[in-house]
């Protein structure tokens, strides 16, 4: 079986007024089914557009998009418009009909797609329950809240049996918790329906909630792209470091001093390290930031050390440290 | 200040006709700026179906016929008022040079209108699968209806104004009565009644526009 989504050699520019943005270069990788797959990068790294090729709301200058092995350039606008049905999109800022109310927003698609009032109701009807807005049914966005009306977007676009689902910075307009229900509402709705889902984010921590596998976006290029676990253990590209780091660097880090960052999984000894290393070596190392997160559902400690200035104390405090199986990460 | 039975049932009659020629040219002037202003907003550079030649074409010619002065207009367009109204005078005649210097003005306002329309919704829709025809129909029409409606207040106050002066040469309604009477015959008390007339009916309509426009936004909580 081919791959759900299989991107080819991903190319799209835009012409502006300061002259040619290349906002796709040569990018390629695959989705298969089921999957949850996080595509990660700063602002401007060209999430945006990627995600609107894989729908075509942006058409590539070359390259290709393959769905269930069929490629969406091919297709005529018939058969592209039936294709984006099972395609749903949702978007950071919701993108509700204001004018309609939640039952009706939800029903849209299903018009589009000519299904029955009746029977578009009724499956309305039960979208709401699953995404916990019964109560809801006949408010209008502007009288609910942003987590309430992504709620009801993720009603919308389940309404067609979507196979895929594109999520478009889903939750940068929302609170931490808020965010983290809808995610874990994503999640149940994949788990549930087998539903493949691409989550865009500059956030790391939305990506190591709920994405096995990750591309990292880099002005246009896919700066490196694996399993999130990885990635976030041991970045290799600048990019990638940078989004990891930023996820946890509570504090601009400081010039000058050697800084580690070093990761606890499964494999980590038991040892109390950081005091070891500073009675090993008769020196304190300051820690910078601890954390411990929950990737893929297994438990990954992280912290950040600034070493003592003496470079050849710092290098081999780094040995020791690998030593200990320990990944060691200059920052 | 005291009328004759006959000068008030005339003052009625000239309400009757003025709301006659305003309404109907209204709904005429709909007829051909609804379509105009949608295709306007289709074809613009950042519509859902970008056409700059369609485009420019109808931008040139609504601003050249935006540009014709109505009283201009009145007279260009008797031949043409002849042909289908059969006639050159009267209420109905007058409709006919209204329609064709609303139009190109109520095309305007929907265009303006519609792009009003979040462009993120628009892309939602199309995300859904919708066709062109959908998201006109179900997208930018419906959520741009408080805006379409508060410019079919002013479209119709526009009107009932150039209807007045359509009534200066032979048009019929109540700015024919304000200047036949209160012109030629120095009946400045018939002239104050058909403006205090006039002034009420824009106050009216204006007022009924913007309540239904209210009543039919859902955007505020
Ligand atoms: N329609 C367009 N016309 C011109 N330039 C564009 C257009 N769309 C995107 N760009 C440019 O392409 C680049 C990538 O933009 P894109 O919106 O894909 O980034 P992004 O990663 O989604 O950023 P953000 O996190 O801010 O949403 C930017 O430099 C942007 O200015
Ligand atoms: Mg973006």
């Amino acid at each position: 079986m081919p791959p759900i989504i299989e991107v080819k050699n991903l190319c799209k520019s835009f012409e502006t007024k300061e002259g040619r943005v290349d906002a796709a270069k040569n990018i390629s990788f695959s989705v298969e089914k089921g999957e949850i797959f996080g595509i990660i990068g700063l602002s401007g790294a060209g999430k945006s557009t990627l995600v609107r090729c894989l729908n075509l709301l942006e058409r590539p200058d070359s390259g290709d998009v393959l769905v269930n092995g069929q490629s969406l350039l091919a297709m005529s606008p018939k058969e592209l418009s039936m294709r984006r049905q099972g395609i749903g999109m949702i978007f950071q800022h919701f993108n509700l009909l204001m004018q309609r109310n939640v039952i009706d927003n939800i029903c849209f698609p299903m018009e589009i797609a000519k299904v029955p009032r009746a029977k578009a109701k009724q499956r309305a009807t039960e979208l709401l329950e699953t995404v916990g807005m019964t109560d809801k049914a006949l408010a209008y966005p502007a009288q609910l809240s942003g987590g309430q009306k992504q709620r009801v977007a993720i009603a919308r676009v389940l309404a067609n049996n979507p196979e895929i689902l594109l999520c478009d910075e889903a939750t940068s307009a929302l609170d931490p918790q808020t965010t983290r229900s809808i995610l874990e509402l994503l999640q149940h709705i994949s788990k549930t329906m087998n539903i493949t889902v691409i989550i865009i984010t500059h956030e790391m921590s939305v990506v190591q909630q709920i994405c096995k596998r990750v591309a990292v976006l880099d002005s246009g290029a896919v700066a490196e792209q694996g399993d999130v676990k990885e990635i976030f253990t041991s970045p290799k590209t600048e990019a990638a470091k940078r989004l990891v780091i930023s996820g946890v660097r509570p504090v601009d880090l400081m010039h000058g001093k050697k800084m580690v960052r070093i990761i606890f999984d499964g494999q980590s000894s038991y040892e109390p390290v950081v005091g070891n290393v500073t009675l090993a070596f008769g020196t304190p190392v300051n820690i910078m930031y601890a954390d411990t997160k929950d990737i893929g559902g297994s438990a990954v400690g992280e912290m950040i050390l600034q070493l003592p200035e003496d470079p050849i104390t710092a290098q081999r405090m780094i040995d020791y440290l690998k030593e200990r199986k320990l990944v060691v990460e200059e920052v | 200040m005291v009328f004759e039975k006959e000068m008030i049932t005339m003052l009625l009659e000239g309400t009757r006709d003025t709301l006659y020629m305003t309404l109907v040219s209204t709904l005429f002037g709909y007829v051909i700026g609804l379509p105009v202003g949608i295709l306007l907003t289709v074809t613009d550079k950042d519509g859902i179906r970008p056409n700059a030649f369609v485009y420019r074409i109808i931008d040139i010619i609504v601003n050249i016929m935006r540009s014709i002065p109505f009283l201009i207009l009145l007279i260009l367009v008797i031949p043409l008022t002849k042909l289908i109204v059969g006639k050159s005078y009267g209420s109905s005649a007058t409709i006919v040079p209204l329609v064709i210097a609303a139009a190109p003005f109520i095309a305007r306002m929907v265009e303006s209108s519609l792009k009003e329309v979040d462009k993120g919704v628009i892309e939602a829709a199309t995300s859904m699968g919708a066709s062109d025809f959908t998201i006109i129909t179900k997208v930018l029409i419906p959520e741009a209806r408080t805006s379409l409606l508060v410019g079919v207040t002013i479209v119709t106050g526009t009107i009932l104004g150039y209807s007045a002066m359509a009534g200066t040469v032979g048009g019929g309604g109540l700015g024919d009565i304000a200047i036949r009477y209160g012109y030629y015959r120095y009946q400045t008390d018939v002239m104050l009644v058909t403006i205090v007339i006039l002034v009420a009916l824009v106050q009216i309509l204006q007022g009924i526009g913007m309540i239904i426009s209210r009543k039919l936004d859902r955007r505020i909580a």
